[in-house]
């Protein structure tokens, strides 16, 4: 078998010939023989994450782990990523991916400030909102697709649109965004969303719902995801964005697991039937 | 001036036989006809301030601002052409984000006093540019706590080499200045423009020298900043002026370790006591004037 995966899939030599790279541009052509290719498949992955709208703010939490494949390689890994005040993204997908993005907020966020004076009301509903940042992060992620080569996330963007109301909206590698009183990326978007749907019906549940309602919801979901997600941990955070700010906490455990179902479904622990 | 008319001042990168170069010479011309600009460096932060000559009665007020942020943690005032300056800041707004993009890290603002430096000296080297006519002071705080590599995931092993010296200080606040020239130093306070020749007086009286102990504070270095600037104005009082103030602390103090300006509460009160301080001394004058 070859085991080089850039070659599946293409014609095979002995009935084709070798691939003839005198079409590809001289740069190419001189340097590999082959059409450049960009990233195939995420390495060091992030699994899901997960969001509410609630009457004055949004809660948002994604676990602390980093997968390599289905190893649980870095168990600290803090995929929910404070932009400022106003505004807090969570990453799922390619780690590396996710570091490039923070970067790129961080230079973002230092160009933001430089006309920016100090730490009152005035200066703050100049902060960029929640939604300026998820409209600059789709136009980045759909730029990148477009040009064939993807940043591998998946991105909810949360906290407040410039009029003060709770804003929530995802962003995927594809440069897709949209828009819900709900949300949750990767294995989430099949396993916490319709737990999260049933809370939180519409946009008018979600301007009914209370902090500590939305925040249990959340954590509700985080443990059935760890329950049932092959690629989650235990340890996560979570954070409520509202007027006050971004309340960030980067240690929680999962509390009050119950594992009794478990033994009557197929493939959990050391069952042998 | 004596160089007028011996032909050595007519291009940049010509020295005289005397081992001067004109052109810069005159570059400190300009800077000497600008607003005065102070810096100083506190125990607890860096205060920059700049005495804003108002040239129209059009001008919203409180606008314009003239000092500008590098980075997050580092702040410029010039004094001299304006636009000599807003160029030199986005040079060493570049110079920042570069530094970042390279180490992942801010950069420090010895580098930044140093690359900068390096820049406006290369003004005076060639015949096809002019030297920079402003004189930047650069104030900034390095963080004196452990700082995550930017896009840190993680926080790494918890043992092995770090190659770090155990309870070594670093970070603190900095202060340069720069001349066109490309000259630079660090400063314990920096003063430039019109009246720097009041202002370096006046600068020179405060405590500032950390080995000497008791060094100001960062709230008194405002309030004496304020009153340097007032001071400083004393010679040019038929020109309007509005005192423009920033601020960089320490991570755990007002402004967070980030350039700031100062809260306006603040720099109000500044100002009330820095009139006061100079009626104060008018009072004085004329008392000795009646002796």
């Amino acid at each position: 078998m070859n085991h080089f995966p850039e070659a599946w899939g293409r014609p095979r030599d002995d009935i084709y010939g070798s691939y003839n790279p005198q079409f590809l541009p001289n740069s190419h052509a001189q340097q590999s023989g082959h059409p450049t290719t960009h990233t195939q498949s995420p390495i060091v992955t992030g699994t899901s994450v997960i969001a509410v709208k609630y009457k004055d703010g949004v809660v948002i939490a994604a676990d602390n782990l980093a997968s390599y494949g289905s190893l649980a390689r870095f168990t600290d890994v803090h995929r929910l990523k404070p932009f400022n005040k106003k505004a807090v993204v969570g990453f799922g997908g390619d780690v590396s991916d996710m570091q490039y993005l923070d970067r790129l907020l961080n230079s973002l966020d230092v160009k933001e400030n430089y006309s920016h004076g100090h730490d009152d009301a005035e200066s703050d509903k100049a902060l960029m909102s929640a939604k300026n940042l998820h409209t600059y992060l789709s136009k980045v992620m759909y730029k990148r697709r477009s040009d064939f080569n993807p940043l591998w996330n998946a991105l909810l963007v949360c906290g407040l649109s410039e009029d003060g109301t709770p804003f929530l909206a995802s962003v995927d590698l594809l440069g897709t965004t949209f828009s819900a009183p709900t949300l949750a990326t990767g294995f989430g978007a099949h396993l916490a969303q319709p737990i999260l749907r049933r809370v939180v019906p519409d946009e008018a549940a979600s301007k009914a719902l209370d902090k500590e309602a939305a925040v249990a919801a959340v954590k509700e979901c985080m443990k059935v995801l760890f329950y049932r997600d092959a690629r989650s941990m235990n340890e996560y955070s979570i954070a409520v964005v509202d007027k006050s700010g971004v309340d960030l906490k980067q240690k929680e455990k999962l509390e009050g697991q119950s594992w009794a179902f478990a033994e009557q479904i197929k493939g959990y622990g050391t069952q042998t039937v | 001036m004596t160089s007028i008319g011996t032909g050595y001042d007519l291009s940049n990168s010509v020295f005289s036989p005397d081992g001067r170069n004109f052109q810069v010479e005159y570059a400190v011309k300009a800077v000497e006809n600008g607003g005065t600009a102070i810096g100083i460096r506190c125990k607890d932060g860096v205060v920059l301030a700049l005495e804003k000559l108002v040239g129209s009665k059009l001008l919203k007020k409180d606008a314009n601002k003239r000092i500008a942020t590098v980075d997050r943690n580092m702040g410029v005032v010039h004094s001299g052409l304006l636009p000599d300056g807003r160029h030199f800041v986005s040079r060493a707004r570049d110079e920042a984000a570069s530094w970042r993009s390279t180490y992942k890290a801010p950069i420090p603002v010895s580098s930044l006093a140093n690359r900068m430096g390096a820049y406006v000296q290369a003004y005076t080297l060639y015949s096809s540019v002019r030297p920079f006519g402003i004189t930047a002071i650069i104030g900034g705080w390095d963080a004196e706590t452990e700082v995550d590599v930017d896009g840190a995931v993680g926080s790494g092993p918890k043992s092995g080499s770090g190659g770090k010296t155990e309870g070594a200080k670093q970070g603190g606040p900095y202060l340069y200045m720069i001349e066109p020239s490309g000259l630079y130093w660090g400063y314990y306070g920096a003063a430039t423009g019109k009246g720097r020749q009041a202002a370096k007086a006046e600068l020179e009286k405060l405590k500032l020298n950390p080995k000497d102990g008791d060094c100001i504070s960062l709230e008194e270095g405002v309030k004496e900043a304020a009153r340097i600037i007032y001071v400083a104005h004393e010679d040019s009082k038929d020109k309007d002026f509005e005192l423009e103030m920033t601020w960089i602390s320490a991570v755990n103090g007002p402004t967070k370790g980030r350039h700031e300006e100062v809260p306006k509460e603040l720099r109000e009160e500044a100002e009330r006591l820095a009139k006061i301080a100079l009626e104060g001394e008018d009072e004085e004058e004329e008392g000795k004037m009646e002796e």
